[in-house]
């Protein structure tokens, strides 16, 4: 056994988890204000990755940058930036394609998601390329800090450890992830407009009675889950230093499964999800089941709804008459 | 949006009917008030009014059209033909979440509590379109002292209270709107008789301390003890209206919601 390749695979797998959980949460925050399943939002993932290449295009950046105040304000750029404009064409999806079907019976805006998540991605394909792009990896990938670990031996079992590689792109996505949903769990849970936004996804009219107006809460709710995907469009795109029109999509359905393994509505939930996902799948393909993972993935999904309908951390809560 | 001031004339029903009100201004006025369900008419020409100060109690068996009263009241329906006044405005087409600001405060049907939020959170919300802070906090020690249970219970989550307490929150979040007109519908739905007279009598406290009430009710004989002056209705029409006092003594209202 190595302890170097497992401590590797593990923060690979933090790396990809704090992705998913960026994703997971703004499907489990639509889920639980409008209780749509916004399909289209893998496909706001993708095109926060190909903002970013926009925006990098624009200011000419060609790869990484070494220089560490130009970085930091380029990493600020980039991340504001594709985070609003992402805020901003999520409102407008709510606003133009589920609005409108808000009483319409469920499938409607269901099928109006699919709908949207071809458009955006017939977009891409035509302003940008229907092949692989390549997106300036502007943290030097090979950068990092390597540790080695201590080698030891329990009874005749000889623990050996290869060195592990925390690069800085790695750390930075992991770290910003996590600021991203602390950040998102206080607002949500401590203040005026995150109880607002609690209130109108437990009893929409009764949070009307309170005087909230439910359109500008949906429509902040799209806001900021669009947001996250943005932000991990930023960094799908600082990780693999590519993109496609069509990453969206497998991100998106594991992302999904992540928010419905910690329980749909639940935003503690969604991340741990995506960071559970991310590790049954390094892990899967660690073992040499490489083929294999994304059918453990989903087998595991099925065995969570089987014994825990909820998900993970879903709401128990009896509700009384 | 329509909030204009609108002219207010005496009506003749505003000077003559209701001796218990000093001031006889009319808070609230429905005139004709038609509403429909889809193609299910639950209104057909509603007109009353409560004025300031009051306690007044609708009346009716299910599906009469009291809780439709409420919401088309509380801006959570709109008529279909017809005029909502308060407070000097035509609210008609007013959205719900406007008319808190305006001060109606609604404490719904069925409870409507935030179950998965605080005690604490749903009182919170219950101020949520106000922005005086201190005026706020000297309403939570007022909403706490008329229900101590809920400040023992602050910090528990709403969907844990029983029944009775569930219906405290909900008057005291809508409360905590600092309405001038109060619109409960079956506070005492569900409670064991000992909660339904605490119920009642914080109403009348409620009202003491210079809110306005409609109230809508199943317990009739309740109803008529606290309210000043009632309607009684059916199939979406008001067949009855009088001070409760007379109501109470009518026959027909004995024999239909008094037990005889």
């Amino acid at each position: 056994m190595d302890a170097g390749i497992l401590t590797q695979q593990a923060f690979n797998a933090l790396t990809i988890g704090a992705m998913y959980a960026l994703i997971a949460l703004g499907y489990t925050m639509v889920y639980g204000i409008i209780e749509l399943i916004n399909f289209a939002h893998g496909d706001v993932f993708m095109v926060g990755s190909f903002v970013t290449l926009w925006l990098l295009s624009t200011f000419g950046v060609q790869g990484a940058i070494n220089d560490p105040p130009r970085l930091t304000i380029m990493l600020i750029v980039m991340f504001a930036f594709t985070m609003t404009v992402m805020g901003l064409v999520g409102v407008v999806i709510e606003r133009f394609a589920y609005r409108p079907l808000r009483n319409a019976p469920r499938l409607a805006p269901l099928i109006t998601a699919i709908g949207v998540s071809f458009i955006l991605q017939n977009i891409i394909q035509v302003t940008f390329s229907n092949s692989p792009v390549n997106v300036p990896r502007v943290i030097e990938p090979q950068a990092g800090a390597t540790v080695q670990l201590p080698q030891f031996a329990v009874a005749n079992f000889q623990v050996t450890a290869s060195p592990v590689t925390f690069a800085y792109s790695h750390i930075f996505i992991i770290v910003l992830a996590v600021s991203l949903m602390v950040a998102l769990q206080l607002f949500v849970g401590r203040t005026r407009l995150g109880r607002a936004m609690r209130s109108t996804a437990i009893d929409r009219e009764a949070a009307q009675l309170m005087g909230v107006d439910i359109n500008t809460t949906i429509a902040l709710t799209f806001f900021i889950g669009s947001a996250l995907a943005g932000a991990a469009g930023v960094a799908w795109a600082l990780n693999y230093g590519t993109t496609k029109f069509d990453i969206g999509f497998q991100a998106g359905l594991k992302s999904f499964t992540a928010a419905v393994l910690g329980g749909i509505g639940n935003t503690t939930g969604a991340a741990l999800g995506g960071f559970l996902i991310a590790f049954i799948e390094v892990f899967s393909s660690q073992l040499g089941y490489s083929r294999w993972s994304e059918a453990i993935v989903f087998s595991i999904l099925i065995l969570v709804l089987v014994f825990r309908p909820t998900g993970l951390l879903g709401q128990r809560l009896a509700e009384r008459a | 949006m329509r909030l204009m001031r609108t002219f207010q004339a005496p009506t003749a029903a505003a000077t003559s009917s209701s001796p218990s009100t000093p001031v006889a201004t009319a808070l609230l006025e429905l005139h004709d008030v038609v509403a429909s369900y889809g193609a299910i008419q639950a209104l057909r020409g509603i007109s009353l009014e409560v004025h300031r100060g009051e306690i007044v109690t609708m009346l009716g068996g299910n599906g009469a059209g009291k809780s439709t009263i409420l919401r088309t009241i509380s801006g959570l329906m709109h008529p279909r033909s017809g005029r909502v006044e308060f407070d000097g405005h035509d609210i008609t087409a007013v959205p719900a979440h406007k008319l808190v600001r305006l001060g109606i405060g609604h404490a719904p049907e069925g409870r409507r509590i935030f179950n998965r939020l605080t005690v604490l959170e749903n009182l919170q919300m219950g101020a949520y379109s106000r922005h005086d802070k201190a005026e706020i906090a000297s309403d939570y020690d007022r909403v706490f002292g008329l229900f101590p249970r809920l400040q023992e219970r602050h910090s528990q989550s709403a969907g844990t209270l029983s029944g009775g307490e569930q219906q405290m929150l909900a008057i005291g979040r809508a409360l905590m709107g600092r309405p001038k007109l109060l619109l409960l519908d079956e506070p005492s739905m569900g409670l064991a008789p000992v909660l339904v007279e605490q119920i009642f009598r914080i109403i009348r406290d409620i009202n003491a301390q210079g809110t306005t009430i409609l109230l809508v009710e199943q317990n009739a004989q309740m109803a008529l003890q606290v309210a000043g002056r009632g309607y009684i209705l059916q199939t979406g029409k008001i067949v009855l209206a009088d001070t409760a006092a007379a109501l109470a003594q009518n026959e027909q209202v004995k024999i239909a919601y008094l037990g005889g």
